[in-house]
């Protein structure tokens, strides 16, 4: 075959492409082929395909949508954790004589890796995934407004975790760090694949979110319950509420962006290069205003968590529920106001730098107020200390710690001294660990049974949390020394062996976060194993507050079989209170939207688009690009999309939990 | 009692529903958001003179000092886009029991501070920090 | 409706008993969220080309020794162009108007008038550009360039989107009739529409108009 023939083919992709070469990445290759090849197997000898296709990836149910978000979060974990644990043995080996054993072609990947992953493919669809499920339950709904556009959303945000993937084994990934800063995340500094999948993964992935959050907005606006007006809302329903007005209104900024970085790649415009009259510092500009808003979608969420499972493990209703809305409103709104605090030191002087420090240090007060709204509301309750409260404690001396530096580094002349150290490193991921993370942990336990009927191993769970919380503080600690004596972030050699204690230390707390993950795994499959044991059968197992306590566990497809109204704050709480009595006749069909591939086949075509376009196969882009217009519009032509729950099933259903009731003695 | 009210105009299974029975605000929309023939013509009048002064006034040179005429045609085009709020978008405090409007306001105010806080630190950057061959360039 | 019993303390506001149940049922209709979804949707989007303005606002000076505004702007053109875009918007208002009428061809005559408006908008930005491009006032030339093409023809990109988005629906009115779905659509292409027509507003002026006057 010709040159030219094989160019216009495959673009610039070639064998070279694939990393022979590293063996890491070989040895990577070959267990995830082994692996996913008797995943492949075995789900083939089950044959359950048809189950899944049909049941789970079609879905347009929330719940089944908000499971899916967890497990590829989940997964991604693993990928990022591991990332996160070649940096920590390079950086503990690197002293000295030693280079240690990652060159810096790869280190780079691998931390640039790390942070796009966690951030992207981690905590946001943990963060949505935990919202999809939730929050019809808690408005009385029975599905969000959007239930197809829901599916799309996840859809794409899991095609954007496959490019990421894919960088992994054909050509390579961004070496620019999570944000690809120009004029390194340029053509002329960054020619190769690496940056070009970054902006497509991120790209296909932001068409996910923005969606999503539309969706969650307006179902919250629309699709509440009779009585539930905003002030009787759950409160993890307000949180969901603020965040997803922040994704709409922060996602366009990095689409924005991310398209101008395209434009100088693909076609040279001179947005951001160092001559034709470009300004690097105005990507920075554009891309921190959407990326402080980004670390406030990932926290409001975990905030709403800990705020239910403190009322709910206290007994007692949240202490200040009006301050904690106006302060969640607060802070959705001022996040606006301080992303300048991201680059004190890119030079836009002292009046700009004490403007934005100030805010920065204004936006720290609501927080504060919702820490000391938790404690008292925990203050002369009966506190039950199961997992979720566990988890809530650890995030409130944590994340307390985590926004004190964060406080700190708001001073622009100290930040002068501690910007792109690692005490800025240690600083954020004290507050995502300590907050997003920990909330995330919080939620899957407290949640966990409600969607699948059986309680999450506590003995398991309990060695997770303190392997998770005694390795973050080994692992970030030494962090906040090593910064404040001047180390630099994202290195990967050392010169001073004096530093090199620290670095172990962090190593080991690593390590000990590892055997957390490990334990949640353990914890998973030991559950799964011992449900009968773990079962809960009422559907309210902590003696909940709020409605998603009032279905069963799981709930039922259409959640609820009337709809409930509300007439208080803590809804649920308000009916068990005034003893109210379910329904035990009376059904009737329930109207419920239908499943689709379309969501599976564009998500498809739009890595498709992706890989075309990163290795420069035009033809496959055009191809693809068609496939996703006409995808769309014949998807349009189908106007019936929904059909009728048939009443017998209804009652069924309903009759089913009624004896499961009964023998709790309900 | 039944929730089906077949309604004459529409030719599909798809449920169908009753307007009045709840006074929900599900339909708060319904009635603010039509226009009349009066209504779009005037709103199309207005358009066509507040573009036609603003080209006028640049194409002439009829202001001597181009930030006078800055003023003025920045003044005209957020005036055109209130008319077009009103006359074409139909903007008003009651649709989506006011929702609309409040998502209008916050993207505006966040418009605003993209647009004068990108500018305004990038002046400083620029100033403190561009190289002095780049900024005789520029 | 008989409203479900309550223990005790079960009475409301007005004296009547407390029902926690709605039993008579009032779900939300099919497409009650349509329109504010997609008004979020256009927020959102408007945001993106706060973006694309802010880049303008800050790199629309940077002329790298190349071409200014006044040495390529063409004011007459342009103002053909806003004058397009304005009929077009009329157009559509007066298919709306027809549409709640029930006036389904007439309705089509107007999305028809419409296309045809949008269609010679997007070619005179197309002669525009392909004349700009020619005579080495290209997007690479310089950051003012990049900023401009960039901005003009994202909002070009949308009209493009929705030209086509009216053609789909134009044959799926025609398909289906004037049913509550294709009502739907019609009112969120409207929205679109005139919401690009205020984008080109600022386009016009702090592009075109204010770029004439440096």
């Amino acid at each position: 075959m010709s040159d030219t023939l094989l160019k216009t083919i495959f673009g610039r992709l070639t064998l070279e492409s694939l990393p022979l070469h590293e063996p890491i990445v070989v040895a990577t290759f070959g267990m995830v082929a082994i692996g996913g090849a008797a995943l492949v197997a075995a789900l083939t000898y089950f044959k359950v395909w048809g189950y899944l296709w049909n049941q789970w990836f079609t879905s347009v149910d929330h719940k089944k949508i908000g499971i899916m978000y967890m497990v590829l979060a989940i997964v991604m974990l693993l990928r990022g954790f591991s990332d996160a644990i070649m940096m920590r043995l390079q950086q503990a080996m690197a002293f000295g004589g030693s280079e240690g054993y990652l060159n810096a072609h790869h280190y780079d990947q691998v931390f640039t890796a790390h942070g796009v992953i966690m951030i992207f493919f981690v905590a946001m669809p943990m963060v949505t995934g935990l919202m999809n499920y939730v929050v019809p339950l808690q408005i009385g709904a029975r599905d969000v407004s959007f239930p197809f556009l829901n599916n799309f959303s996840f859809w794409m945000t899991a095609a954007g975790a496959v490019v990421v993937m894919m960088s992994l084994f054909i050509g390579e990934f961004a070496r620019t760090g999570w944000l690809a800063m120009p004029p390194l995340s340029g053509i002329a500094y960054s020619p190769d694949v690496g940056v070009d999948y970054y902006i497509w993964a991120l790209q296909i992935a932001g068409v996910g979110t923005l969606l999503s959050g539309v969706n969650l907005v307006a179902t919250i606006v629309k699709m509440r319950a009779p009585g539930m007006g905003l002030m009787k809302m759950p409160i993890f329903t307000w949180t969901a509420l603020c965040t997803n007005i922040l994704i709409v209104a922060a996602f366009p900024v990095l689409t924005a962006v991310l398209a101008m970085l395209s434009l100088d790649r693909y076609i040279g415009t001179a947005f951001f290069t160092n001559d034709a009259g470009g300004n690097p510092m105005m990507y920075v500009n554009l891309i921190w205003i959407w990326g402080h808003p980004e670390v406030y979608i990932l926290v409001l969420p975990a905030f709403g968590i800990f705020s239910e499972v403190t009322s709910t493990f206290s007994g007692k209703r949240l202490f200040g529920y009006s301050s904690m809305v106006y302060a969640t409103l607060v802070i959705t709104i001022l996040s606006y106001l301080v992303w300048l605090h991201h680059f004190f030191t890119m030079g836009s002087g002292a009046s700009v730098n004490s403007f934005f420090g100030i805010t920065t240090m204004i936006i720290s007060i609501p927080t504060g107020a919702k820490i000391f709204n938790w404690l008292f509301t925990m203050y002369k309750g009966r506190i039950r200390y199961e997992l979720p409260m566990m988890w809530t404690v650890a995030f409130m001396v944590t994340f307390t710690i985590g926004g004190m530096t964060g406080v700190l580094l708001a001073v622009p002349p100290a930040d002068f001294v501690l910007h792109n150290s690692l005490f800025l490193v240690a600083h954020f991921h004290n507050v995502i660990i300590g907050g997003t993370l920990f909330g995330m942990f919080a939620g899957i336990n407290y949640w966990f049974p409600k969607a699948f009927g059986f309680k999450l191993d506590p003995k398991w769970g309990t060695i997770s949390f303190w392997c998770w919380v005694v390795g973050f503080y080994l692992a970030f600690m030494p962090l906040y020394v090593l910064g404040l004596m001047g180390v630099t972030r994202r290195m990967r050699y050392f010169d001073d062996p004096n530093l090199q204690i620290w670095f172990v230390i962090a190593a080991l707390g690593a390590a000990l976060i590892a055997a957390g993950i490990g334990a949640f795994l353990m914890q998973i499959f030991v559950s799964i194993r011992n449900r009968e044991a773990l079962a809960d059968h009422t559907g309210d197992p902590w003696n909940g507050r709020t409605l998603e306590w009032a279905t069963s566990s799981p709930p039922p497809e259409y959640n609820f079989a009337f709809t409930p109204v509300v007439h208080d704050l803590d809804a649920w709480y308000d009916m068990k209170d005034r003893k109210h009595e379910r329904p035990l006749s009376g059904f009737r069909k329930i109207h419920m939207p239908s499943g689709t591939g379309t969501g599976v086949v564009l998500a498809g075509l739009s890595v498709a688009f992706g890989f075309a376009m990163i290795w420069y196969m035009w033809w496959l882009a055009g191809l693809a690009l068609v496939g996703i217009f006409a995808t769309t519009i014949f998807h349009t032509f189908n106007y019936k999309r929904d059909f009728y729950i048939p009443v017998e099933d209804v009652i069924a259903s309903e009759d089913a939990r009624t004896r499961l009731l009964a023998t709790q003695g309900a | 009692m039944t929730d089906r009210h077949a309604t004459p105009h529409d030719a599909h299974a798809e449920h169908a529903h009753d307007d009045h029975a709840h006074g929900h605000d599900d339909h708060g929309n319904d009635h603010a958001s039509h226009g009349t023939r009066g209504s779009y013509l005037k709103g199309f009048f207005l358009s066509v003179l507040l573009t036609a002064v603003p080209f006028w006034a640049v194409m002439t040179g009829a202001f001597k000092d181009p930030s006078t005429a800055a003023l003025v045609i920045m003044l005209f085009a957020v005036l055109q886009i209130i008319v077009h709020m009103i006359y074409f978008l139909h903007m008003n405090t009651k649709s989506e029991n006011g929702w609309t409007m409040m998502a209008l306001i916050f993207t505006i105010i966040l418009v605003v501070i993209t647009l004068s806080g990108s500018i305004w630190v990038m002046y400083h950057m620029n100033t403190n920090m561009m190289p002095m061959q780049a900024a005789v360039d520029m | 409706m008989s409203s479900v019993s309550l223990k005790k303390d079960g009475l409301d506001e007005k004296g009547e008993p407390l029902s926690f149940y709605q039993l008579e049922e009032h779900h939300h209709p099919e497409g009650s969220s349509t329109m504010l979804g997609f008004w979020m949707y256009l927020m959102s989007d408007c945001l993106i080309f706060a973006v694309l303005f802010a880049a303008y606002g800050v790199l629309g000076s940077s002329y790298a020794g190349g071409p200014t505004p006044k040495e390529i702007f063409e004011l007459p053109l342009v103002a053909v162009n806003t004058a397009m875009l304005l009929f077009s918007s009329i157009t559509y208002g007066f298919a709306m108007l027809s549409m709640e009428e029930g006036r389904q061809r007439i309705m089509q005559m107007w999305l028809a008038f419409t296309g045809l408006f949008g269609l010679c908008f997007l070619s005179i930005e197309m002669y525009e550009f392909a004349t700009l491009i020619h005579e080495g006032a290209g997007p690479t030339r310089s950051a003012f360039l990049s900023s401009f093409f960039t901005l003009v023809g994202t909002h070009g990109l949308h009209v493009t989107m929705g030209f086509i988005w009216l053609v789909t629906l134009m044959v799926q009115v025609q398909k289906h009739g004037l049913i509550a779905a294709n009502k739907r659509r019609l009112m969120c292409l409207s929205m679109f529409w005139h919401f690009l027509d205020v984008i080109w507003i600022g386009v016009f002026t702090f592009v075109y108009l204010m770029g004439s006057l440096r």
